[in-house]
């Protein structure tokens, strides 16, 4: 589904960001990606979907070459999901309308096929009676599952979430990691950026370790918690674990 | 008098500032958003051409550019066309709508760039993902809220645009400053006549800042911030 293949990336003149990066993605695989901060794992994300662009390698979504520049690039993005760490709802539109906007403006669905679909899957996050509010008016946890919903009215082929929990308050971040774990169960391709590793543990396929720009470890999920194969990867983990 | 009372005169010229006015903040908010755009996108030709437009702009004295729009262009232009903008009915009105409305957009202009840098980066990802184009992201995400922002500094600059239209009398436009003036040489009464325009000046600002209130309110967003 997703086919990171040697990508390189700058920023600025001689910053490398991302190092000679290849991994991939299948169909209805959960991939988690961890690392220190500044290790490139946000970076690699933002480049599947073209919100960064790559100076080197190729990154293929569902057949599509998305560093193509003949690619319809706000098409393929419609068909991804995603997630940020900050939310990032529209403040001035409401819960709902928050749900319709790319509906309507990108997908061309009527007004009230979008509001069916948005209402739907704000009852699926739990938060149907928050319809009518405004962002600001909800908890970051609730917030983050408002986004969730947004990027599923999309009826996306893949999710991609970018520390989805890092902003929240502790209390807030398991509503939102439950909703992530019922959508990795019923298939959905993910790849998530995520410092959980319980969540990594309970619903990855793969883990994938970056540190300075490269993947040092792509394992599967068993191998990388039991066994990791490098320094950097172990010692990471025994940092993380260790509370 | 016998053609009316000199409250006539100056409600006469009140009439020709607000219609000055209002005309060059049209103007000014048009273009200004337009140019304030242009500045925020990656392009590098579209940066160039906000920052060229606003430097010439704000760079020269609103005095100057009058007399550069009303003296100075018809003698640039080829005579036919020269002669012709010097003979269009209304001269002195539309050259200080433009003048003063171009003027303001340098100021709006920097204002909305400033609004719309000010928004978190995730929010235009966040657009850019859900597979909107700049022109969506533009219109249903980032303006609305860049607006919002910039709604208090923007009341001002439509104060200074309806401050700077006095300037206009300089290229012979009759209006509440000029009546003012008119009235003062057929009566020698001064004090009279420029107290009269001043209130007349801030009646019509009053009017304006208690409307952009209004404004701010009706648009607030419940739980922002700037909502309250």
């Amino acid at each position: 589904m997703i086919e990171i293949n040697h990508v390189n990336k700058w920023y600025g003149p001689t910053f490398q960001v991302l190092k000679d990066c290849t991994t991939s993605v299948a169909k209805g695989e959960v991939v988690v990606v961890c690392g220190p901060s500044g290790s490139g794992k946000s970076t690699l994300i933002k480049c599947v979907n073209a919100l960064e662009p790559i100076q080197g390698g190729d990154i293929v979504l569902d057949g599509v070459k998305v560093n193509d520049p003949k690619t319809d690039l706000p098409k393929l993005r419609s068909r991804v999901g995603m997630v940020f760490q900050h939310f990032e709802l529209f403040p001035h539109l409401r819960i709902i309308d928050n749900l319709r906007l790319a509906q309507e403006k990108v997908l061309g669905r009527k007004s009230e096929d979008a509001t069916a679909k948005g209402m739907k899957l704000l009852d699926r996050v739990g938060l149907k009676d928050h319809a009518k509010k405004f962002p600001a008016e909800l908890s970051g946890g609730q917030q983050q599952r408002v986004a969730i919903a947004r990027a599923l009215a999309m009826d996306p082929i893949a999710m991609l979430f970018d520390e989805p929990t890092s902003a929240l308050d502790p209390e807030m971040i398991s509503e939102v990691l439950d909703v992530m774990v019922d959508l990795a169960r019923e298939g959905m391709t993910m790849m998530v950026v995520t410092h959980e590793m319980g969540f990594a543990n309970k619903v990855a396929d793969r883990v994938i370790f970056m540190d300075r720009g490269e993947i040092v470890e792509d394992a599967k999920k068993a191998d990388f918690f039991g066994t990791p194969r490098s320094d950097r990867a172990q010692k990471f983990l025994s940092k993380i674990l260790q509370h | 008098m016998g053609t009316g009372t000199y409250l006539d005169l100056l409600l006469s010229g009140l009439v020709v500032t607000v219609k000055v006015s209002v005309l060059a903040w049209i103007i000014a908010l048009v273009s200004g958003s337009v140019i304030g755009v242009l500045r925020t996108l990656p392009s590098r030709t579209a940066s160039w051409i906000g920052f060229c437009w606003v430097e010439f702009f704000r760079n020269m004295p609103l005095l100057v550019q009058l007399f550069l729009w009303f003296f100075v262009l018809p003698e640039l232009l080829p005579r036919s066309a020269g002669l012709w903008l010097k003979q269009l009915p209304n001269a002195p009105f539309w050259t200080a709508a433009i003048g003063v409305g171009l003027f303001m957009s340098a100021r709006v202009a920097v204002q909305l760039q400033a609004g719309i840098t000010s928004l978190p980066r995730g929010q235009k990802q966040a657009s850019t993902a859900l597979g909107l184009t700049t022109v969506q992201t533009y219109r249903y995400v980032l303006l609305p809220m860049a607006f919002r922002i910039i709604l208090p500094p923007l009341t001002s600059e439509f104060l200074n645009t309806i401050k700077n239209s006095a300037v206009a009398i300089t290229i012979g436009l009759i209006e509440l400053t000029g009546e003012a003036r008119s009235m003062q040489e057929f009566s020698f009464q001064v004090f009279e006549a420029f107290t009269a325009a001043t209130v007349l000046y801030l009646l019509l600002n009053f009017v304006v800042v208690t409307a952009m209130r209004f404004l701010e309110r009706y648009v607030a967003i419940p739980g922002y911030i700037t909502g309250k």
